[in-house]
């Protein structure tokens, strides 16, 4: 099949859905690549390029559309309007369209889409499943924004970002509040990390706390208790006492930090107000703050989306469209995303591609299906973070209290049986063994305490070297040597001769070993 | 040599077999303790010969140099996986030695006992030949089945608990015979039959027992041979023979009891066998997913992308004796700056420590071979994990199925990390023969074929 990549025609956008890298991995599953001429000049990628890498370059968009089966895109197609009659006219009948579709802001294109019967996999609605990672644009996107976010800041702050002592005096190092722990202020923490700022983060769920301090943040945590895992791996609306701790937290905050980027979505509902204005005004002349929520109207009351302004000598970024302003890292990304998809929909590499409704995956992405609306899909059936009740199973292996009961009161039954014996023993041997029989329990405490102590990395030596001791058994057979009866002589040669084996055997072998651990130099 | 002199040298003998094994609790001290070791016995033997001047010292002497080139030149000889073999095998000599001195003292003319005394003596024989006994035929088959003479599975004949019982009450009853016999021609039968049937339970027990199941064998082989030294002692009233035989005694006690925790099983349960030979009933519940393979060149980017590695050997590692190529994959890595360790189940192979010492002989350096609690909590944050023969061992059936066979069987959580590798040869189950749910992770991919051309595959594209 052929698979058309038309240059994206928004203003602003300068990323491609497939990079020539992408192209060529597309090839080796038996597609055709067409590419629009100057498809990827924006991003970097020349025309040549995608010569090169097999693709076939198109002159216009009308032709380019009319022979691909598969169109592959970033932005949903552009509706006809005054600049002039929009992508969407240029899609017809039976054709395969992959693209960022924002299907739950979109409900008309959907129906406009499904009556054309174009088939329609929508690149964010991959469901948030482990196995659908590789598919993820949102994750690969958020990314990109977030790195790019720390960037926008750095540009617009006026400080160093790392802490330094110079020859011309101190400087201290810039303190970064990330709100929103996801893969964009993962990214975003990382980042300003790797600058060099004090990074802290903040997230309704707590079960982030390990993964932002692996990035190498401080985790903030809220002295309340209530859990902020929703469904999908995403947050979700938190009570009102919750949201007011939450205000007093950021208000402290904003005292003492010099940049604030936040990144909280709660899917299908505007972004939550966090940084209020009279919050952001708390902040030193000189800070800045970076929207990622902007297009969903922002986190922060002063955002005005696609914007940068300034109030009260505080910069507020409100772009819209980081992804794109790293054009050439995200086309990679996006293209990578793409082709593992077309791996899914084409196993067995033949250029042809099939919808299996039946694959969880590719019926949560899939939101047009031939002529009918195919979204929004039945919920996902795990979350990425495992809810709390499930934990309970690894308790379940765990050994009851009940048993351990038994096991006390069972030792202590052991210990009454073995004082029984020994005081029975006692009763009924002579003394001359009673003797022997104290030196053998003193021997089996003190070989016991010695034992414990033997790292588990030589148990081989040591069942080695016991096995050597344990030939003190020749003892007993150089004892009998000395016998009168020929019979017993005989008995005691073949003893001495089977534990020398042994001594030397087993000295040995454990030698040879313990020479072989060695540290490393 | 006067007898406290002789006894002063038994007590100096005693105290260096203690500091010998106490010299193995870390490796820096371990030569020396190995060092004490043969310095107590070579004080122990020398003060004996002084002692009690036997017939013929160059005959003595013979016969210990005879004994003692063959036990030399097969411990230079033997490959270090075939440690479990050498080990299983002079666990047997012991046991044979036992019931040879067993014989010796109950037929030497010179003791006379009498009373109290002569029951003492008499159950002490008794007891001395029947561990020693059992000892040696148990070493032998656990010998046989190691070096692969005898099959693995275990040997489940109809009615072996009752088979196990009758020899147990029939050797109650011999010893009752025995120790009642007026004259040693009338206690030799019941000696010889109880001996002979102390050889049939030994064998019978360890093929009852499975491969996987040897670490325990072999630890509760190697303290029933201290325990056959420690009887010998109480027969011939010889104090060192007691203390060195009950430190044998409790050291292997003590490692089959690790072994047995390690894999969450009763001692009891182990030793009764039959463990795995009932693979078909493990059906455990439906696994999801597919097994995704993956090709020499995909693994070594994994791991050449990767920050931090570790490897988990198991018994297949020493079957195909991966070890020199995974050692030097380890310096490959190392070198190229990746974080490399290697992490080691108590149970992984066939006698306790079996891994490390097989990486000791690949050079590896014993301070990035660490242990299952060591590395567990570090898991999460390794990006590649390489299982390299191993199987129950990595199993997260045992912490997620509660009714799994291996449920609560402590096991490293590979699946915790970015990515795990498993080298295996096919999708065969391992020794508890249930399926293991790790394969058909997001996470973890398969690299078909034998451990070692694999390994050695990826290093050359390395």
């Amino acid at each position: 099949m052929i698979i058309g990549i038309p240059a994206e025609r928004a203003s602003h956008e300068k990323r491609v859905a497939l990079s020539p890298g992408s192209v060529a991995d597309a090839i080796k599953l038996g597609f055709i690549v067409s590419v629009e001429t100057g498809a990827g000049v924006a991003a970097g990628f020349s025309d040549d390029e995608y010569r090169d890498h097999g693709a076939e370059i198109v002159e216009t968009a009308e032709r380019l559309y009319q022979t691909s089966e598969i169109i592959i895109k970033i932005r949903p197609p552009s509706r006809p309007n005054a600049q002039g009659p929009g992508e969407f006219s240029l899609l017809s009948s039976g054709k395969v369209l992959i693209s960022l579709i924002a299907p739950g802001q979109n409900p008309d294109l959907l129906e406009s889409l499904a009556e054309q019967g174009i088939t329609t996999l929508a690149m964010d609605a991959v469901p948030r499943i482990s196995r659908a990672q590789k598919l993820d644009t949102l994750s690969s996107m958020a990314n990109v924004a977030g790195y790019r976010a720390v960037v926008e800041a750095a540009n617009h702050f006026g400080r160093f970002f790392t802490g330094q002592v110079t020859a011309a005096g101190k400087v201290p190092p810039a303190k970064v509040l990330i709100i929103g722990a996801g893969v964009a202020g993962l990214a975003a923490i990382g980042a300003a990390a790797a600058m060099g700022a004090v990074v802290r983060a903040f997230d309704t769920r707590p079960e982030v706390k390990e993964q932002v301090e692996s990035m190498g943040a401080e985790f903030l945590m809220l002295d309340f208790e209530e859990e902020g895992s929703g469904e999908g791996g995403y947050a979700k609306v938190m009570s009102e006492a919750f949201i007011a701790a939450e205000m007093r937290l950021f208000q402290e905050q904003a005292r003492d930090v010099d940049i604030i980027i936040t990144t909280a979505l709660i899917p299908g509902k505007p972004a939550p107000k966090l940084i209020l204005a009279e919050t952001a005004r708390l902040m030193r002349a000189g800070s800045v703050i970076v929207d990622l929520a902007a297009e969903q109207g922002g986190n922060c009351e002063l955002t005005q989306p696609g914007e940068v302004v300034c109030e009260a000598g505080i910069t507020v970024i409100g772009f819209t469209d980081l992804p794109s302003r790293m054009a050439a890292q995200s086309s990679q990304l996006y293209g990578n995303n793409v082709v593992h998809l077309l791996t899914e929909l084409c196993p067995n590499k033949d250029g042809q591609v099939g919808v299996d409704m039946a694959d969880e995956v590719i019926r949560g992405l899939t939101v047009v299906n031939g002529r009918e609306v195919t979204w929004p899909p039945p919920p996902p059936r795990l979350s990425a973070a495992p809810p709390p009740p499930q934990t309970s199973s690894s308790a379940a292996v765990t050994p009851q209290p009940g048993s351990k009961e038994r096991s006390v009161l069972g030792s202590v039954v052991g210990l009454a049986v073995v004082i029984g014996l020994i005081l029975g023993v006692g009763a009924l041997a002579p003394k001359s063994f009673m003797g022997h029989f104290t030196v053998f329990v003193l021997a089996v405490f003190v070989g016991w305490q010695v034992i414990w102590n033997v790292t588990p990395a030589l148990h081989t030596p040591l069942m080695s070297v016991t096995n050597a001791i344990s030939g003190i058994i020749v003892v007993g057979a150089l004892l009998q040597m000395s016998s009168t009866s020929g019979l017993v002589t005989l008995l005691a040669i073949v003893a001495l001769f089977v534990s020398s084996i042994n001594i030397f055997g087993g000295f040995w072998v454990t030698q040879r070993m313990l020479r072989m651990f060695r540290k490393d130099t | 040599m006067a007898q406290g002199l002789t006894s002063a040298v038994y007590i100096a003998a005693s105290i260096l077999f203690i500091l010998s094994l106490g010299g193995l609790s870390n490796q820096e001290s371990a030569r020396q303790g190995n060092l004490f070791g043969i310095a107590g016995m070579a004080l122990a033997i020398s003060a004996t010969l002084l002692a009690f001047t036997p017939a013929s010292y160059g005959l003595v002497l013979g016969v210990m140099a005879f004994g003692g080139a063959a036990g030399s030149t097969l411990a230079a000889r033997v490959e270090m996986t075939a440690m479990p073999q050498l080990v299983a095998i002079l666990h047997s000599f012991v046991g044979l030695a036992a019931v040879l001195v067993g014989f010796g003292s109950f037929l030497e003319p010179a003791a006379h006992f009498t009373g109290a005394e002569k029951v003492v003596h008499g159950i002490e024989v008794f007891l001395g030949v029947l561990i020693g006994a059992v000892t040696f035929t148990g070493s032998v088959a656990a010998f046989g089945k190691l070096q692969g003479i005898l099959s693995s599975r275990p040997l489940t004949l109809p009615g072996r608990h009752l088979i196990n019982l009758a020899i147990g009450l029939g050797c109650i009853w011999l010893g009752v015979l025995f120790v009642g016999a007026e004259s040693p021609a009338a206690g030799i039968w019941p000696l010889l039959i109880m001996t002979g049937l102390a050889f049939v339970f030994g064998l019978h027990m360890v093929l009852a027992i499975g491969g996987a199941d040897m670490p325990v064998v072999i630890s509760m082989l190697n303290s029933y041979s201290g325990w056959a030294a420690a009887a010998t002692g109480f027969m011939l009233s010889n104090d060192l023979l007691i203390v060195t035989g009950a430190l044998v005694g409790s050291s292997g006690a003590i490692l089959s009891y690790i072994m047995c925790r390690a894999m969450n099983r009763r001692f009891l349960s182990v030793i009764l066998g039959g463990f795995g030979g009932e693979a078909a009933n493990g059906s455990g519940p439906l696994i999801e997913g597919e097994a995704v393979a993956i090709s020499t060149e995909e693994t070594v980017q994994l791991l050449t992308s990767a920050k931090s590695v570790v490897i988990v050997p198991g018994y297949g590692m020493a079957v195909a004796h991966a070890q020199h190529p995974v050692s030097e994959l380890v310096k490959n890595l190392k070198a190229k700056g990746i974080e490399t360790r290697f992490a080691i189940h108590p149970v992984a192979g066939r006698m306790p420590g079996h891994m490390n010492v097989l990486l000791a002989e690949a050079r590896v350096p014993y301070d990035i071979v660490l242990e299952m609690d060591e590395v567990n909590s570090d898991l999460p944050q390794t990006d590649v994990v390489l299982v390299i023969g191993a199987n129950d061992i990595v199993n997260p059936a045992a912490q997620e199925v509660p009714d799994s066979p291996i449920a609560g069987m402590p096991v490293l959580e590979v699946w915790k990390a970015n990515t795990t590798i498993v080298l295996k040869r096919s999708m065969a189950t391992g020794y508890a023969g249930i399926d293991n749910p790790l394969f058909y992770r997001d996470n973890s991919r398969m690299l078909f074929g034998d451990a070692k051309e694999s390994i050695s595959a990826v290093l050359a594209s390395l």
